[in-house]
């Protein structure tokens, strides 16, 4: 793959083909932490953190650990031990080293590893047969396009709460209806083919 | 049976893990283009359910407190590995349709929220009880939601056509954003019923107080 392709994927990644509004990988965070855009933009930067790494890492697990045993079918069980396993190392070593960045990112982790953004991009980048940099590159812009469209929700949520919607559609539903308006938004995007 | 009946109507109705609970939102939004492929995802959904409780209850004088959720999970994606296969060998067109989100059971947090709530603290029986009215209640909200998203978006419910050649769908609705704008409605209708409901009982408790107080007046 040349550095175009690369350039490509990652603009389908973040834009076109966005985890959020085009795929709905990662809906649980998306409609639980984006009530401000500051810890919006926390969530969305520890996604991208562990996201890029376990891109990494399970890309590794698959073509040196699965693939050689025949063990392909346990890639689920593999992945999801590997983001879990990442998650825990991951908080470990923030809050050992690097604490200032564990403040502000040390109450999103133990999320991620149930959400589904990071073990749908994990099992993506091999049912699409990428390479390491490509997989890695993947990762990284897929959780890049859901911290841009967490954040902008964030940025709509704060306006909708000086709204007064019906009182059957207060909470949630709104919410939803407010995603489904970004959406389509971002539904202009899906014209562009690359 | 009656405590089965309770059980069921709990996980269906009173306490449905989509329409109330608000969990496990990835596949309600995203399998329920059509009917065929929400009732599919709803029912793999129910299997993993079932067996992940039963299990998840077996083991729950086993499993050390701190690692059970690692434990949970290993558990569930074992059980979605099993459905996983045996849909690509039995069910392959449905298997290619639903594609990574048969995988992505395993993140469900339906499955994880029923084993830690209710199956890590119960009997056997009554966690796969839980199991199978919790995934009936799932399966039931994502029929609501695909039926009004095939009918309206495609003019079609399971594959047949209802309106005929003239009709022009409402492409929208099979589109991401219907996704999020049909199930905002069908939860907003759900709340419309709680909240008459609520209101009701308000109402009833307010005419057995009135009837005292007057009462109460007239004595004075």
């Amino acid at each position: 793959m040349s550095f175009t392709d690369i350039l490509l994927l990652m603009f389908s990644a973040i834009l076109v083909e966005n985890f959020i509004f085009a795929k709905f990988y990662g809906c649980c965070p998306f409609l639980g932490v984006s009530e401000k855009p500051d810890t919006a933009l926390g969530m969305g930067m520890a996604v991208t953190f562990v996201m890029t790494l376990s891109g990494a890492a399970t890309w590794a697990v698959y073509h040196f650990l699965l693939e050689p045993f025949g063990l392909e079918y346990l890639k689920t069980v593999a992945f999801i031990l590997v983001i879990a396993a990442l998650v825990q190392f991951i908080e470990m070593f923030l809050r050992k080293f690097i604490p200032a960045l564990y403040a502000s990112l040390g109450i999103y982790l133990p999320l991620i590893t149930t959400n589904c953004a990071v073990l749908s991009a994990a099992l993506l980048a091999i049912q699409n047969e990428y390479n390491f940099i490509s997989a890695v590159a993947f990762g990284f812009s897929s959780a890049l396009g859901f911290t841009l469209a967490i954040v902008v929700f964030a940025g709509v949520r704060g306006k909708m709460e000086f709204a007064d919607p019906p009182r059957a559609f207060k909470g949630f539903p709104i919410t939803l209806i407010a995603a489904g308006l970004l959406a389509m938004a971002f539904a202009g995007f899906s014209g562009i083919k690359l | 049976m009656k405590s089965f009946l309770r059980q069921l109507k709990e996980g269906i109705l009173d306490n449905n893990p989509t329409l109330v609970q608000l969990l496990g939102m990835c596949p309600t939004l995203a399998t329920t283009t059509s009917v065929q492929n929400a009732l599919g995802m709803g029912l793999a959904a129910t299997a993993v359910l079932i067996f992940s409780n039963l299990f998840v209850s077996l083991l729950r004088k086993f499993i050390p407190k701190q690692v059970r959720i690692a434990a949970y999970i290993v558990i569930i994606s074992g059980f979605v590995t099993m459905v996983e296969l045996l849909m690509k060998a039995y069910l392959n067109s449905l298997y290619q349709s639903l594609g990574i989100f048969i995988p992505l059971i395993v993140v469900n947090c339906i499955i994880l929220a029923r084993a830690e709530a209710f199956a890590s603290k119960n009997k056997p029986l009554p966690s796969a009880i839980d199991g199978l009215s919790m995934g009936l209640g799932f399966t039931f909200a994502l029929l609501l939601v695909s039926t009004v998203r095939e009918i309206i978006g495609n003019g079609t419910f399971c594959g047949i056509s209802l309106f005929g050649e003239g009709y022009a769908p409402a492409l929208l609705l099979v589109m991401p954003a219907g996704a999020f704008l049909t199930l905002g409605c069908v939860i907003a209708a759900v709340q419309k019923i709680r909240n008459m409901g609520e209101d009701k009982a308000r109402m009833e408790k307010l005419s057995q107080v009135e009837p005292e107080s007057t009462e109460k007046e007239e004595t004075v």
